[in-house]
């Protein structure tokens, strides 16, 4: 047999294709709600962690340290498999959304402070001066520059949740990666796998070339 | 007569610093005060304290065109009619020059954009820079940047504007400009609190020039009387160092 008739065989792509097509539409279903919830779940830790009183403040970096120290497939294993003992069942889907947000919303909490405390005290402090009230000083001042900080590390994890998403392969979950091995062992051909693989660059690359433009554009608009 | 600033029996510790200690002083309406003395004497801090950017301790009181200044619902109203200029700048780098100045007008004075702009354009012209309106803060040269923070204090109409070493920044070609413009204000009878090390423009420019050291007031006066018969050991040496270099 030939490279290209192991690797890239027609007649394999083609049985295999409506497969290979409804899983990356599943990837991208799990990534989207992972990666919507994380940045929601991020904000609202982030500004918990710094504005919150003490217990409080405690708890949320408590959250934010034990998650970012979990490997998110022994999370998604203990959510799948662990948490039905307790008579918490949750479907596949669920089970990698909540995993993949829980995660996510860790470092999206991560990104999102050190964009808002990487302000100079000195904007702050002009801001009062001039007698803004606390909500025109983030609103104006605060938050536009910590978002131009903060949206190339954000793209950057919205790129790792959707290759996270893979991992749910590993809880029955019907996704690019699971339809690709089905179909592999089922036409005992590896074309699917590479195809599939071909799939998850063709949607990311860009998030990576984004991702890069991004970076250049901030870096010289701040001299 | 009434005074516009009053500060009565202001103390202030860092830790176990003192940083103030007991310092009261009555600024008149129009008035131009500098602020002089060494690094660490609480020159500062002192007019930090006067729009709350530093606490202060009681019974230390500050009284600012009858108004207290405390935390709560009136500090807004206090930093509105008071104006300041800080060492760096602190422009809004995310914005241009004359979003720069008519923001506050706006969120503090419920102004409409129209008019805050035009008020932001009369008070570039008024510091020289009306052709840089449209640029961002990174494009202007360091005095230039100063000339806009000018201008966006100004712009809020404030009854009192503080100066926190506004040349020490700044490269010594650029020092000129910025002095010149606040050289300006203080003839068209702007109140002013200047904290500056630029003895020739203070003795130009105040009405009373203060020395502090070690965090009080060591002695209070004219210009002339200041600068050519300190009564104090301490000011004379200070005088002293500063004319020798």
């Amino acid at each position: 047999m030939s490279f290209a008739e192991t690797f890239l065989n027609w007649d394999v792509l083609r049985a295999s294709f409506p497969l290979l097509l409804s899983g990356l539409g599943v990837t991208a279903r799990l990534g989207l709600v992972s990666i919507v919830a994380g940045l929601v779940l991020g904000l609202v830790v982030a500004l918990a962690r710094i504005y919150a009183i003490q217990p409080f403040r405690l708890i949320f970096r408590l959250y934010i340290d034990i998650f970012r120290s979990v490997p998110l497939l022994v999370l998604l294993i203990v959510i799948y498999y662990a948490l039905p003992f307790v008579g918490l069942r949750l479907s596949p889907f669920m089970s990698a959304v909540c995993a993949l947000t829980l995660v996510s919303g860790a470092y999206t909490a991560e990104i999102f402070r050190a964009g808002i405390e990487a302000i100079p005290r000195g904007q702050f402090e002009a801001s009062q001066a001039l007698g803004l009230s606390y909500r025109y000083m983030m609103t104006d001042v605060i938050l536009p520059q910590a978002i131009r900080i903060v949206i190339p590390p954000l793209t950057n994890n919205c790129i790792n949740v959707i290759k996270d998403t893979a991992l749910a392969s590993v809880v029955a979950m019907p996704d690019l990666l699971k339809q690709a091995t089905q179909a592999q062992a089922l036409e005992a051909n590896p074309t699917p796998l590479i195809v599939a693989a071909l799939m998850y660059v063709a949607i990311l690359w860009p998030l990576v070339l984004v991702v890069g433009r991004l970076e250049q554009k901030f870096r010289q608009g701040r001299s | 007569m009434t005074a516009l600033v009053s500060i009565r029996r202001l103390s202030k510790r860092f830790g176990g610093v003192t940083v103030l200690s007991d310092v009261s002083v009555d600024i008149a309406e129009g008035e131009v005060v500098c602020i002089i003395g060494p690094s660490g004497a609480g020159k500062s801090t002192l007019i930090r304290c006067i729009n709350l950017l530093e606490e202060f301790e009681r019974p230390g009181e500050i009284v600012v065109d009858g108004i207290t200044v405390q935390k709560g619902r009136e500090l807004a109203a206090v930093r509105a009619e008071v104006g300041m200029v800080f060492q760096a700048f602190n422009l809004f780098p995310h914005l241009t020059v004359l979003d720069n100045i008519a923001l506050a007008p706006q969120r503090v004075r419920g102004m409409t954009s129209h008019d805050a702009a035009e008020r932001a354009g009369r008070l570039l012209e008024r510091v020289g820079l009306s052709a840089h309106a449209s640029k961002y803060p990174a494009q202007l040269s360091g005095g230039q940047q100063q000339r806009v923070a000018i201008a966006r204090a100004l712009a809020m109409e404030p009854r009192v504007l503080l100066f926190d070493e506004p040349t020490s920044a700044l490269d010594p070609e650029m020092v000129g400009e910025v002095l010149e413009v606040m050289r300006g204000l203080a003839g068209s009878g702007v109140t002013m609190v200047i904290v500056t090390h630029e003895m020739g423009f203070a003795r130009q420019v105040a009405d009373r020039v203060i020395f502090m050291d070690g965090g009080q007031i060591v002695e209070a006066g004219t210009p002339t009387r200041i600068f050519d018969t300190p009564r104090e050991e301490r000011t004379r040496s200070f005088l002293n160092a500063i004319i020798r270099h």
